[in-house]
């Protein structure tokens, strides 16, 4: 059992007994239909994977866990607004903002790294001030952004872009559906589970090349990495470009499953839930693989997407029926930051 | 000299069964300055170590012999330890408060305070009622000006730390350690290595006023012209053993190189060599300067022939390992470099390495390894980098092929005998020789023409010194690779070397041949060929 333990990892071996804990009780106590439960947390990690994904190339390359990732989401942000307010829907509008978040992300990216060169050490502490304030000065931008489109635009004569934008009629759920087959209650969303595992499939085979190689070795070893003629400034922003990148096409694909567009302060935390569902994978500042991408985004997430109904069928239950709004929120919070908090102390047994 | 402030009687030491120090012994007399000199790994750090109490000795088993100190037995066990018996030490880092000023650092813990009312309630003595007392800082300040005074420090006692130059933050140090009065004896460990000439001119003065003053001095340095200038007397440590203790009189810089350095190893049976050198050199050094802290280079030219083994030796800090670094681009560097007649580009590390350079570090943990990759990933490494080998495929999309990276880490595991549990095994749980192998085979996998290795043997035991150096010859016999090996162990580098070049002050003072006498290269290592 111990041995066991210690192969899987203590962390992912809790929150894997607890989750199966979690769909036991639901099964067992409550009138919850499990196939949907199950179905949402499919949805969840799908939605959450790509940034979870971007996160990769930035530890990899040696400047750690990439807390400024609400940069690249903004980017996919204004990619996806430039598609929306020119009317381009379907495949063209998603695959349209990807790419074009995707270059913004790039030169942002770039910016970012030049950043975080001058702040060596201290990357990931900046990170989370590049994030936020980066989200500041977004809000500002949507302010202020001349879209044509009324759909966009708040309504009643207003200026500027509204909270949360409509995907509807966009390129709503166009992953999710893609593909995908009934569970019972619930469906499988096999498009967008595919995108996720093919770029991690496609970050994974780029780690394996020379490049990807070479960035990991200067973040493994720097002075090494030197000594073997790799250019460790350009390893360490290619690392910074690819994770802004990846964090531009995941918010796309968040939003597509979503259905809105949310902007404004929605980025401003993002990036802690997916910091920690790398970490509960089993990653750590140093080290973070795929495997730990896959593992801990299904695990975060699933946990979430389970507890909450959960929580709140139970206490309708206590209570004779009669809901309080505000308690799953906040035991939402709690264990949400619980387990943000749980990933970011916990000290891996050598 | 009834009582010597100082005696060390038979102090033995071993580190893991590895003995380090075997039985040294000295005295040193109230007012003496006493130096203590000998190459790296020759004991001097660790016999420090012991006098101060270093948590590092008791964790490693301790130590046996005695020490008193003015005439007292003691057996330290922590650093305060040891200063309570009147041992001062000035530290080489600086162990001050830079947002203090002067007369606070010399002060701190130690202050001079005034009751006040909050102080006279917790009572009129204890430790409570001294936490809450007011600083005198009047007193404090007068006071340590009396001793800045008396080391000949014209600073003031207010100015605050931050910012002062390195030279006067030493001065406060030492500054500290007199004003604790009871002092019997200080340790200066290398106190001029940070200090420019007239600052260390000023050290070597303010030293010999305090031994004026009655309180001994145990000074270590590798500058021998100064030990010569400000000692009385000299100890020479070599392989943990006290060699000779030289009065002033009777000693020379070349005495003291001679006998830091003459060790003799059996002479090794070399393998004969198939083809006689060229005489075009495959490597040519002119005028070369390097940046590295610690180790410059200034101006140093010499030249590698092909098939040979070139020994580089040195004492610390004289460049010898500023020359492998800056030549492979680690380090800003000027000068001219040639293979094979052909001009390298400076500092640029890739286009070095594939013009046919390789390079093994002095610094295997930080620079030579990935500590935590496999031993098949050290080893490919680099050459997957430089050479492309290793990948399937082409182009930007080739991948890395895994399998001929084993296979070929598998061959070289066996090849250099590196005691694993397999090619996948990570680095960091490999003992320091088997290391060294593994950063010697990612070297070969290089394929260099000429390979520089520096300080292969640091820190590996004595068996695997041995077999490292085999490697290194059948390395250069088999293969034809022509080896540039720096270490500060000259007995190695007589042993398989074909020519010794001796590094003094970052210049290349001397080629010699391996069995030329020990008092030649003392000449050289003490750089008085450059001199004169």
């Amino acid at each position: 059992m111990m041995g066991l333990m210690e192969r899987i990892g203590w962390t992912r071996g809790i929150l894997a007994i607890f989750l199966v804990g979690l769909w036991f009780v639901t099964i067992v106590a409550t009138d919850l239909d499990f196939s949907i439960l199950f179905s949402d947390c499919l949805v969840r990690t799908g939605m959450n994977g790509i940034l979870v994904l971007a996160l990769v190339p930035a530890v990899r390359g040696g400047v750690g866990l990439n807390f400024g990732i609400p940069l690249g989401m903004i980017c996919g942000l204004l990619g996806t607004i430039v598609f929306m307010d020119a009317g381009i829907r379907g495949p063209s509008g998603l695959f349209g903002s990807m790419v074009l978040g995707g270059a913004i992300g790039a030169l942002a990216g770039w910016a970012y790294s030049r950043l975080l060169e001058a702040v060596k050490g201290q990357e990931m502490m900046v990170g989370i001030y590049v994030g936020f304030g980066a989200v500041a000065g977004a809000s500002i931008l949507w302010l202020v952004y001349p879209a044509q489109n009324q759909e966009l635009v708040w309504p009643l004569g207003g200026e500027g872009l509204r909270n949360t934008l409509v995907l509807e009629g966009y390129f709503k759920q166009l992953l999710d559906r893609f593909w995908s087959f009934p569970i019972g209650s619930g469906f499988f969303p096999t498009g967008l589970l595919a995108f996720w595992l093919l770029l991690c499939l496609l970050v994974g085979l780029f780690l394996r090349t020379r490049v990807g190689l070479a960035l990991s070795t200067a973040g493994a070893n720097p002075r090494f990495a030197e000594s073997s003629g790799i250019n460790v400034r350009a390893m360490r922003s290619l690392g910074v470009i690819l994770s802004t990148v990846l964090g531009a096409i995941g918010i796309v694909v968040f939003s597509q499953s979503y259905g809105f567009v949310q902007l404004y302060k929605a980025p401003l935390l993002m990036a802690f839930p997916t910091v920690a569902a790398l970490l509960i994978g089993g990653a750590t500042v140093r080290v973070a693989k795929i495997s730990h991408v896959i593992v801990g985004t299904f695990l975060f997430q699933s946990v979430l997407t389970t507890s909450l109904p959960l929580v709140n069928d139970l206490i309708q239950q206590a209570e004779g029926g009669e809901a309080y709004a505000n308690i799953p929120e906040i035991a939402r919070l709690i264990i949400s930051n619980g387990i943000i908090l749980y990933a970011l102390t916990r000290k891996e047994r050598a | 000299m009834t009582n010597p402030a100082l005696k060390l009687t038979d102090i033995r030491k071993s580190y893991f069964g590895n003995a380090v120090l075997k039985g040294v012994s000295l005295e040193v007399a109230p007012g003496e300055i006493h130096a203590l000199v000998g190459e790296n790994g020759a004991g001097k750090s660790t016999l420090m170590n012991i006098l101060f109490g270093m948590p590092v000795i008791e964790e490693t088993g301790g130590f046996e012999g005695t020490i008193t100190v003015g005439g007292e037995a003691i057996h330290p066990k922590t650093p305060s330890d040891a200063m309570e018996h009147g041992v001062g030490m000035v530290h080489q880092e600086f162990m001050l408060l830079p947002g203090f000023s002067v007369a606070e650092n010399i002060k701190l813990n130690r202050e001079p305070v005034r009751k006040n009312i909050v102080s006279l309630l917790t009572g009129p003595v204890g430790p409570v009622s001294r936490a809450l007392s007011s600083l005198d800082l009047a007193r404090m300040n007068s006071e340590s000006r009396i001793s800045l005074d008396r080391i000949g420090m014209s600073l003031s006692e207010k100015t605050k730390l931050a910012g002062l130059p390195v030279g006067h933050m030493q001065f406060v140090e030492i500054a500290r350690e007199v004003d604790k009065k009871t002092a019997k004896l200080m340790v200066f460990d290398e106190p001029t290595a940070v200090l420019t000439e007239t600052e260390a001119a000023e050290l070597v003065a303010t030293m010999k006023a305090l031994a004026a003053d009655g309180i001994a001095i145990l000074f270590i340095s590798h500058r021998l012209d100064e030990v010569l200038e400000v000692a009385d007397r000299i100890t020479i440590l070599r392989d943990g053993e006290l060699v000779e203790c030289l009065d002033q009189a009777d000693a020379s810089i070349v005495k003291i190189a001679a006998l830091m350095i003459g060790r003799d190893l059996p002479p090794r049976e070399l393998p004969a060599r198939t083809e006689r050198q060229d005489s075009r050199p495959l490597l040519s050094v002119q005028n070369l300067f390097v940046d590295m802290p610690g180790e410059e280079v200034q101006g140093a030219s010499f030249d590698v022939y092909p098939g040979e083994i070139l020994g580089i030796a040195g004492l610390a800090g004289q460049g010898k390992l500023g020359i492998a670094n800056g030549v492979i681009g680690l380090y800003p560097t000027r000068g001219e470099i040639r293979l094979d007649d052909k001009p390298l580009s400076l500092g640029q590390t890739l286009s070095i390495l594939q013009e046919g350079l390789g390079y093994v570090s002095e610094d295997r943990r930080q620079v030579g390894l990935l500590l935590d990759e496999s031993i098949e990933f050290n080893i490919v490494a680099t050459a997957m980098q430089v050479r492309g080998k290793f990948l399937k495929g082409s182009g930007p999309f080739a991948l890395y092929d895994q399998k001929a990276a084993r296979a070929h880490a598998n061959r070289l595991i066996e090849e250099f005998d590196i005691r694993c549990q397999g090619p996948s095994q990570a680095v960091r749980r490999l003992s320091g020789g088997n290391q060294q192998k593994v950063c010697l085979a990612r070297a070969f996998t290089l394929e260099p023409k000429l390979l520089f290795v520096s300080e292969p043997t640091r820190g590996v035991d004595v068996g695997a010194k041995d077999r490292v150096l085999n490697l290194l010859v059948d390395l250069n016999r088999e293969r034809n690779t022509t080896i540039v090996l720096i270490s500060s162990e000259l007995a190695e580098l007589r042993q398989i070397s074909d020519r010794i070049a001796v590094v003094s002050g970052g210049q290349v003072a001397g080629i010699l041949p391996p069995d030329a006498p020990d008092v030649d290269f003392g000449l050289l290592f003490s750089g008085e060929a450059v001199r004169s």
